[in-house]
């Protein structure tokens, strides 16, 4: 708004310096996270194996969709010119330039899971497709023009290549902004993030379908892709939050203020909400209309070794931040939010158990060394990379056009 | 002088307008109100202004909204007439869900549209209420009540001082009703 005249003597070459506590954690978690794969891959046992590479599919997909929902953070907020986020835009950008190594290890996981036969072994196997094989399933013959492997493979390649190469270039373009200056990388961005959004919106329902639901291949629901899509968001908005909060009690990031912290709980709140209607819209309609071959999706769930879980999913997603958010004071507080912030990280990691497990380990769930350890290792990752990144820049793009606004921001 | 009740502040520039804010409270005179054609970020906390009790409404008839939903669909389809529908419980829950939901935000966003316009008197045949017009358009204006603070001079020079490009003396609360 107006007020121009307040002079800040805010220090908008401040780097962050990666060192210490933050980087040996990562490290450790990353050397854990290693071990404990290379303990489930060269286990003697088969189901040791399968249940390792549901877990790297897991933590693959969760890594890859949080960095996207950085990029899509950049380009939603560039696209509708809002000013509130300037000063934490170099959090979403950093998640969004790591995208490409994110899109790499779920490439290898998806191909290696796929050819060994670990992961998607319900419409990939022999004689599936064959009408003179004892192994013939009419369903997935059926679904053979779009589930076959040189399909999924280029899909997967052209999906995940376009989101990182968009996600890099948003980024990139706003470190030279940083040595430029002007409306140029500003202009050029906000071409480019509007066609990102496009792609974004009507690919990832499809990299979803792929991705997730293709390892059950004889269910299948529309509101799978837009369901998968408010996990990505929900968790996206946590890690930013827990970076700029974890910045924030390191004494970086002086010109971030309870507003912006306020601004981002509201975001989470919403799309929490909208991840439960999502959810409830599929299940409701299914519940209701009773079909077997729909149904057959919630029965695996409802069975004694998933039910819980499968309750608790809905307490942590919708209940817990329906309850601790809707208050404004809880939203404007540091602590408040990073605790719901975790919570949620470890909620959509419950979430994406429950969509991923009952179709590949089926009945031989497990919570210990492997799951615990392939999510430590990918959680190391991505603090190391992302933390990594946030140093190479200054914490603020010190030229964007709305930065001004963005200091100023009161709700 | 003794006629005037509002003395008004008339600024061409937000900036200005607030740096007034700042003189007079300097000098321990209560400001009425501010009125500005735009949201300046920042006003509320520096008049003091309470937070808005209009999410206390929003909440009173959401809970209106979930009770009618929620009595409707249970006296219907529970209570009236009870159907099997695909076998599920003439109570089914999860269906009850969608149309609950539907009349509370429905209710809600009614109720507080009714509310605000009760708070602000907006009826339909009623004159607006408005203290200085080009408020409404590009004039940033601070209200002075003239009862309370006595020293007019004082106030007419801060003003002016602070870059107010007209000083009013209102006999008239609200202009509009002219």
């Amino acid at each position: 708004m107006g007020t121009h005249s307040h002079h800040h003597d805010y220090n908008f070459n401040e780097q962050y310096t990666f060192a210490g506590t933050a980087k040996i954690v990562s490290l450790v978690a990353i050397v854990f996270g290693i071990a404990a794969i290379a303990f489930g891959l060269l286990s003697s046992e088969h189901i040791v194996v399968e249940r390792t590479y549901a877990n790297l599919l897991l933590m693959g997909y969760y890594f890859t969709c949080v960095c996207a929902a950085g990029a899509f953070f950049v380009a939603l907020h560039i696209v509708t010119q809002s000013a509130w986020c300037a000063g934490i835009m170099r959090i979403p950008q950093a998640m969004a330039s790591i995208l490409p190594i994110a899109s790499v290890l779920l490439l290898v996981i998806v191909g290696l899971g796929l050819y060994t036969h670990n992961l998607y072994h319900h419409w990939h196997a022999e004689g599936l497709t064959d009408p003179n094989s004892p192994n013939y399933d009419a369903l997935i013959a059926g679904k053979e023009t779009f589930l076959n492997v040189p399909g999924f493979l280029i899909r997967q390649i052209i999906f995940m290549g376009s989101y990182s190469i968009f996600a890099f270039i948003l980024a990139k373009l706003s470190y030279k902004e940083d040595l430029d200056g002007g409306l140029n990388s500003y202009k050029k961005s906000f071409k480019l993030s509007a066609i990102f959004l496009v792609v974004f919106g009507f690919t990832t329902p499809i990299w979803s379908f792929d991705t997730v639901m293709s390892l059950e291949a004889h269910w299948f629901s529309t509101m799978f892709g837009w369901y998968n899509f408010a996990a990505l968001w929900v968790s996206g908005l946590c890690a930013i939050t827990i970076i700029l909060v974890f910045l924030k009690k390191a004494g970086y990031m002086v010109w971030v203020n309870e507003n912006h912290l306020h601004d981002l709980g509201k975001l989470i709140f919403g799309f929490s909400i909208f991840w439960t209607y999502v959810w409830f819209a599929q299940f409701m309609l299914i519940w209701y209309s009773n079909i077997p071959e729909e149904t057959v999706y919630f029965y695996k769930r409802w069975e004694p070794e998933y039910k819980p879980w499968f309750w608790l999913n809905i307490i942590i997603n919708f209940v817990a931040p329906l309850l601790l958010l809707m208050d404004r004071d809880v939203k404007r507080k540091q602590n408040t939010m990073l605790f719901v912030c975790i919570l949620l990280l470890a909620g959509h990691w419950l979430d994406y158990y429950i969509m991923i497990m009952p179709g590949t380990v089926e009945t031989h769930r497990g919570f210990g060394l492997i799951e615990i350890g392939t999510a430590a290792g990918f959680f190391g990752l991505f603090t190391f990379l992302v933390m990594n990144k946030l140093s190479k820049h200054a914490l603020v793009p010190k030229n964007h056009p709305f930065l001004d606004e963005s200091l100023h921001h009161q709700i | 002088m003794s006629n005037t009740k509002y003395i008004l502040g008339s600024f061409a520039d937000p900036d200005e307008m607030m740096h007034g804010i700042d003189k007079l409270q300097a000098n321990n005179i209560s400001i009425y109100d501010c009125f500005t054609p735009m949201p300046i970020h920042g006003i509320e906390a520096k008049l003091g202004v309470r937070p808005s009790r209009l999410p206390i409404a929003a909440f009173c008839f959401g809970a209106l909204g979930t009770c009618a939903g929620f009595s409707l669909l249970y006296y219907t389809m529970a209570y009236d007439w009870p159907m099997n529908i695909g076998g599920k419980p003439s109570l089914p829950l999860p269906n009850f869900v969608p149309i609950t939901f539907e009349v509370t935000i429905l209710l809600c966003a009614l109720g507080m549209v009714a509310t605000f316009f009760y708070r602000n008197h907006l009826f339909p045949g009623r004159a607006p209420r408005v203290m200085d017009l080009r408020a409404t358009d590009d004039r940033f204006i601070i209200a002075i009540d003239a009862r309370e603070n006595s020293d007019h001079a004082l106030i007419d020079s801060l003003l002016k001082e602070a870059g107010a490009v007209d000083v009013k003396y209102n006999e008239r609360k609200y202009v509009s009703y002219e």
